[in-house]
């Protein structure tokens, strides 16, 4: 994946627009991601109609799995914060746990979560 | 506003509409949430149909099929990630704008007005499927109105559509400064915070994609 600026992964420059030089993929990773992306997408779609893993309790937690890897592969490498500066990541990261934190407290304090995990199910 | 002398460099060395950009993708990870949040507490607690995965038979005798069509969501959802490609490649383009192209690869490559029109025809054509999605939803008995899923699903999904509405009317904005003038390393900033936004726009979807459309 972090095949960076090399000379048959044609060099897409570095990225001097932040005041720091920060070295991004090259077009090959890119396409690479591309191709991953897909993949999960069509794995995900895939699980959807297969009847006897949408009724097994591995079906929720796999396909949560499946989106949040695919969400991290783009944040990290399309976005770059892989190879961006801290404070961006900071910027990112940190509203997106307050975010998850309170949405995770809300399906619990509605009985949405309870509901899937709690004693009773 | 694309030359040096126009950097926006704060103390931490940083440009400051790069900071932004962040700042404001922070606040819309927040937005986005609190609508998936709203859609995830309703979902089930619909009183009557059309319902997401569940057949439905009115009182009046009337049956309702699942309204969601994974396979057409299943094709946006490709076109809205090949979407984010093109628009790496379009940013990649306009970094290396200065290089020397031989080949003809090398020349597509580095064509950013194609990957700028490549990512905004994604976009419109990713409009295109969900006006599709919502006309047929209407014309199977749901709107906003019709129940707690109609009107969570209509919001988070026209909220992103929206997002991805100013996401095509952005890029076409800088596609049309590539041709009026050239979009070179010099203006990679403001591309950069455009692909930002759209890459944005993107991973939201993928959520979306997940929580609602494939999880019953």
């Amino acid at each position: 994946m972090a095949d960076h600026q090399t000379h048959t992964d044609a060099p897409t420059g570095e990225a001097h627009v932040s005041g720091e030089i920060h070295h991004h993929p090259g077009w090959s990773t890119y396409w690479k991601v591309a191709l991953i992306l897909t993949l999960i997408t069509g794995l995900e779609v895939w699980a959807y109609y297969v009847p006897s893993f949408v009724a097994s309790r591995a079906f929720v937690p796999t396909l949560l799995g499946m989106s949040a890897l695919k969400f991290a592969i783009v944040v990290m490498f399309y976005m770059h914060l892989k190879y961006d500066h801290k404070l961006f990541r900071a910027l990112f990261t940190g509203p997106l746990f307050i975010a998850a934190v309170t949405l995770i407290a809300l399906l619990f304090l509605f009985g949405q979560l309870v509901a899937r995990f709690g004693p009773g199910n | 506003m694309s030359a040096p002398a126009a950097h926006h460099y704060t103390s931490t060395g940083l440009d400051s509409r790069k900071i932004a950009i962040w700042a404001f993708i922070g606040s819309e990870c927040m937005l986005f949430v609190s609508l998936i949040s709203t859609y995830l507490i309703y979902k089930g607690r619909s009183v009557v149909g059309p319902f997401p995965h569940e057949v439905w038979v009115s009182p009046t005798g009337e049956h309702f099929k699942p309204i969601l069509n994974i396979p057409v969501t299943s094709a946006s959802t490709f076109v809205l990630l090949m979407s984010s490609l093109f628009m790496v490649l379009a940013l990649a383009a306009v970094q290396n704008k200065n290089v020397p192209k031989h080949t003809r690869g090398q020349r597509i490559l580095g064509s950013s007005k194609l990957w700028l029109f490549g990512t905004a025809v994604a976009g419109m054509t990713f409009l295109g499927f969900q006006a599709f999605e919502f006309t047929s939803f209407v014309h199977e008995g749901l709107s906003i109105r019709t129940n707690l899923f109609g009107s969570s699903f209509f919001t988070l999904t026209g909220f992103h559509g929206a997002h991805v509405t100013a996401g095509v009317i952005w890029l076409l904005t800088l596609l049309s400064i590539d041709y009026r003038r050239g979009l070179g390393p010099d203006d990679a900033l403001i591309v950069d915070i455009a692909a930002l936004y759209w890459h944005f726009v993107d991973v939201v979807w993928i959520a979306i994609f997940t929580l609602v459309y494939l999880i019953k």
